[in-house]
């Protein structure tokens, strides 16, 4: 057995160095635990009789579900940055946005702080530039 | 013998499979992104292209898998696959129909191969499988060939790595060349390109990284397949991520390949979008004509 030692990837370097990001929230295992219960929310509207139910009375709808309460608000104020921060992934909201008839280019711009118009503008114009967005500590 | 002939990559956005639901997918916007396409869909339909199987990798953007169940590689051995609600109620499209003798010996090959795979004998399939197949096949009653679901976890991180992507290729290959039918087996990697779909960053498009990164997918994919997950966040945007499963593709198909079609185009919705068509050097058929097409954004000068 000649097999070289493999090389390991330091967990804590790698984890942190996702916190460089501007403006970007990786979905973690950290994020993933805090969001568990407002995905699984997400999650059930997969069923046409929840998204009528979540519909008719989201608040009653929401208190079935184990979430805090700035989750909760971030929901009915359809807030996605601020679920994010609550441990929601964007994938798993899409089940309530889709439950509004809107698309993810709608969630996507509503988390940027431009107008709907400015943002698809910005799309057509060949999206965001990588431009001084990579990295915080390095500026480039 | 089975024999993997042929890679193919495609975006898989919903908003793809909305436009064609809606009857847009001629407009100014969506135009050019369905034009791009056209070419792959005339060369599926030449005698010899036409796979019997597609091994589809893609990601399942929470829909078969919630956070209870978050399997790194699975494999789809069902006889058939319906397509997921995703909120909106199922997209209008034909069930997809498995080949469970392959994905089996698939499944069992990659496990002795060290991959210690997830066998799915239910599940239901998102707009990541749905819509490339809409995409190649358009809007048929039924799906013109078997498909094998391969769902890779790019959601929770981590995902896999390039490396561990590109060497499942490898056995993916392996698996598909020892099975004994004689089958034309094509693997698809979707997902991409540079995109971020959240965060004050959301809207996040390289066009320069994307273009490397179709190069060197081509000519250099040992060395692109270390590229760290860091680099893709911060090169091609959170979602960017997805060009993972790519590798998985180039890995299936050796050393060498031919670029028979490369089309490239900014935006669709928040994306930008590759569609690629790649054989091994060996048994490589003739490039299309032409042979790479850029539109939209992407035309415009840095
Ligand atoms: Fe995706």
């Amino acid at each position: 057995m000649t097999e070289t030692k493999k090389e390991r990837i330091d967990i804590h370097s790698y984890l942190a160095a996702f916190d460089d990001i501007p403006g970007t929230r990786v979905f973690t295992a950290q994020r993933a635990r805090k969001g568990y219960h407002l995905n699984q929310f997400a999650m059930s509207l997969m069923k046409e009789e929840n998204r009528k139910r979540f519909l008719a009375d989201e608040s009653a709808y929401l208190d079935e579900w184990d979430i805090t309460p700035a989750a909760k608000q971030a929901v009915l104020d359809r807030n996605y940055n601020a679920m994010i921060d609550e441990g929601g992934n964007v994938y798993f909201l899409s089940k309530l946005f889709s439950t509004d008839g809107k698309s993810f280019q709608f969630a996507a711009g509503s988390m940027t702080g431009m107008t709907q118009e400015e943002y698809a503008q910005m799309m057509i114009d060949g999206g965001r530039s990588p431009e001084g967005v990579r990295s915080i500590k390095e500026g480039y | 013998m089975a024999r993997v002939t042929t890679g193919i990559t495609s975006s898989h956005i919903p908003a793809l499979g909305a436009a064609m639901q809606t009857g847009t997918s001629n407009n100014d916007y969506w135009g050019p992104v369905f034009k791009g396409y056209e070419p792959i869909k005339e060369w599926l339909k030449q005698p010899g292209n036409m796979p019997d199987v597609v091994v589809l990798v893609y990601n399942d953007h929470a829909s078969a898998f919630d956070m209870n169940i978050i399997p790194t590689f699975a494999i789809g051995c069902a006889e058939s696959f319906k397509p997921a609600d995703e909120g909106w109620g199922p997209r209008p499209v034909p069930d997809v129909i498995g080949h469970p003798d392959l994905a089996w010996h698939i499944a069992q090959s990659l496990i002795l191969d060290d991959f210690d795979m997830t066998i799915m004998n239910q599940m239901d399939v998102d707009h990541g499988c749905t819509v490339p197949l809409s995409m190649m096949f358009g809007e048929p009653s039924e799906w013109p060939c078997k498909v094998i679901p391969f769902p890779v976890n790019v959601v929770t991180y981590p995902p896999p790595s390039g490396r561990r992507c590109f060497n499942l290729g490898d056995s993916i290959k392996a698996a598909v060349e020892s099975f004994p039918e004689d089958l034309n087996v094509h693997v698809w990697g979707t997902g991409g390109m540079s995109h971020q779909l959240q965060g004050p960053r959301a809207g996040l498009i390289n066009k320069e990284f994307d273009l490397k990164f179709i190069d060197d997918l081509i000519n250099d994919p040992e060395h692109l397949s270390l590229k760290p997950h860091l680099e893709y966040l911060r090169e091609a945007g959170s979602e960017g991520i997805e060009l993972v499963m790519w590798l998985i593709m180039r890995g299936a198909l050796g050393d060498k390949v031919r670029d028979l079609y490369t089309f490239y185009h900014i935006p669709a919705s928040n994306t930008a979008l590759g569609a690629l068509i790649l054989q091994p050097e060996e048994t490589a058929g003739e490039p299309l004509n032409p042979r790479k097409v850029m539109s939209g954004h992407s035309l415009a000068t840095a």
